[in-house]
């Protein structure tokens, strides 16, 4: 199916049989889609803590990873992103979403020069990534690699990342499992595919992508969030850094208004009771009254059960009903994440 | 390559209907529709005593990608519906022919069900959308 301007498999078999994987063994996504970013240069911090709701001088050590939303000056979301601190003196690396790269990149290269950043801004299009994720995925992925790699790689503490000779691990993921991210020449690639099937680890594509990351809690740009919403209302308020109180970030007049505002909605995690399955857009109810929309569904392999990510009004308590084919169906409102690290964390 | 059984009608909406010779029909999905579907998780069969005029949409079938409809082939009464789809819905990817079936009709005009798709029609209209 085309995403973002490629064509990516949905599956390679079942999609079920996919999820399973990752929750039990290990799998591997090419998500070569996925635009790395460098950034560089004496301003790359000041650059960056404008440019991100989140504070990248929380970044002490090289190799470290941080979340981060990109917000435009109304507050909503010009894109999600991880960066991570490369070098001591401003390397930074930013992974930006497929579809959104190109008004990225304008905006970036935007807002360098309306502060006059001393930055450059490099997209890294010579770069394939794959993720590797699962229980196993760490391990596996080891007998893959040159030894003196693989033994960084294992030592890499959650949300860090190595460099080796131009391949970049980085112990992240978007599945709620542990394994790792990795960015390599993109000549290299389709080796190191061939090298991780072989020691067992099972291709996986975009569909069971998308189910493990709605079971992990994880926002889908472009439909948990975007341009009109921001963090504080597509459950990201804990990627907001406040403090310090005089980092004026892009977006920080905005969001502070929200904050306090008692409309914000709420972005919460349901479970369907009734029968069907949850998807996208569905009306939320509550005593048959409309209060907010479903903005991720669907069905949830690990529980068995359909669920969604949904922005509805403040206060609902403990229950609600969704909008199927015009009858409300029940469901319970719950907190994400549903799974982490093959657990199941809600009741069911 | 799906597996297309002679012996049975077939719908442009990629429904399979088979004739059980008291005056009712199968139906279900075919296998080339099964596949495109994906891994099915949910279904919603009728309720039996339904009235349906042909093309009506009369139960649906959900997989991990998206909702859609099975329409009913023919006019007539609903009979049954598959009520062990409600534990095991991947039985229409598993065995889309039988296990999978979803529900039986008692078509008003018997004499309708000749003017389906036959086997080699359907494979060509399969052939003809890919």
């Amino acid at each position: 199916m085309p995403f973002g301007g490629w064509d990516m498999p949905l599956h390679y078999g079942s999609q079920l049989e996919e999820h399973d994987t990752v929750r039990e063994h290990a799998g591997v996504f090419d998500v070569s889609h996925m635009c790395p970013v460098d950034v560089e240069g004496p301003d790359a911090q000041a650059f960056l803590r404008r440019l991100l709701a989140n504070d990248v001088a929380k970044l002490k050590t090289v190799g470290q990873a941080l979340y981060s939303c990109l917000l435009n000056d109304s507050g909503g979301v010009v894109d999600d992103l991880i960066v991570y601190l490369r070098g001591p003196s401003g390397h930074y690396r930013l992974v930006v979403n497929a579809g959104t790269a190109d008004k990225d990149l304008t905006w970036l290269e935007t807002q360098r020069w309306r502060g006059s950043f001393d930055v450059t801004i490099r997209r890294r299009t010579d770069l394939a990534m794959l993720a590797i994720q699962g229980p196993q995925a760490r391990e596996l992925t080891a007998t893959c690699l040159p030894r003196e790699m693989a033994e960084s790689a294992l030592e890499l503490a959650p949300f860090h990342a190595v460099e080796c000779g131009g391949w970049f691990i980085a112990r992240t993921g978007y599945t709620g499992e542990d394994g790792f991210e990795m960015l390599l020449p993109a000549d290299h690639v389709v080796d190191l595919w061939s090298v991780l099937l072989d020691a067992g680890v099972r291709p996986c594509g975009l569909g069971a992508r998308d189910t493990l990351r709605l079971e992990a809690g994880m926002n889908l740009y472009g439909q948990d969030m975007g341009e009109d919403v921001g963090p504080l209302e597509s459950g990201l308020a804990w990627t907001v850094a406040w403090e310090p109180a005089d980092r004026d970030f892009i977006g920080r007049t905005a969001l502070e208004e929200l904050r306090t505002s008692p409309e914000r909605r709420e972005f919460v995690g349901l479970l369907l009771t009734g029968r069907g399955v949850l998807r996208a857009h569905q009306t939320v109810l509550s005593n048959g009254r409309e209060v907010g929309e479903i903005t991720s569904g669907g069905f949830a392999p690990t529980l068995q059960r359909s669920i969604a990510l949904a922005r509805v009004a403040p206060g609902l308590g403990e229950t609600c009903e969704v909008e199927m084919r015009g009858k409300p169906v029940a469901a319970r409102i719950v907190k994400p994440p549903f799974v982490r690290q093959g657990r199941i964390l809600v009741e069911l | 390559m799906s597996t297309l059984p002679a012996d049975l009608k077939y719908t442009a909406t990629h429904e399979w209907v088979r004739d059980n010779g008291d005056g009712t029909v199968t139906v279900g999905i075919t296998d080339h529709a099964q596949a495109a579907l994906g891994d099915i998780v949910f279904v919603e069969v009728p309720e039996s005593g339904r009235s349906v005029a042909a093309e009506d949409a009369c139960a649906v079938v959900e997989s991990v990608k998206a909702a859609s409809d099975i329409y009913a082939p023919l006019a007539g009464e609903i009979i049954a519906g598959n009520a062990t789809l409600a534990d095991t819905p991947d039985a229409i990817n598993t065995s889309p022919y039988a296990d999978g079936w979803i529900f039986r009709l008692s078509p008003s005009d018997p004499a309708a069900l000749a003017t389906l798709l036959d086997a080699t029609a359907y494979a060509q209209l399969v052939a003809d959308e890919s």
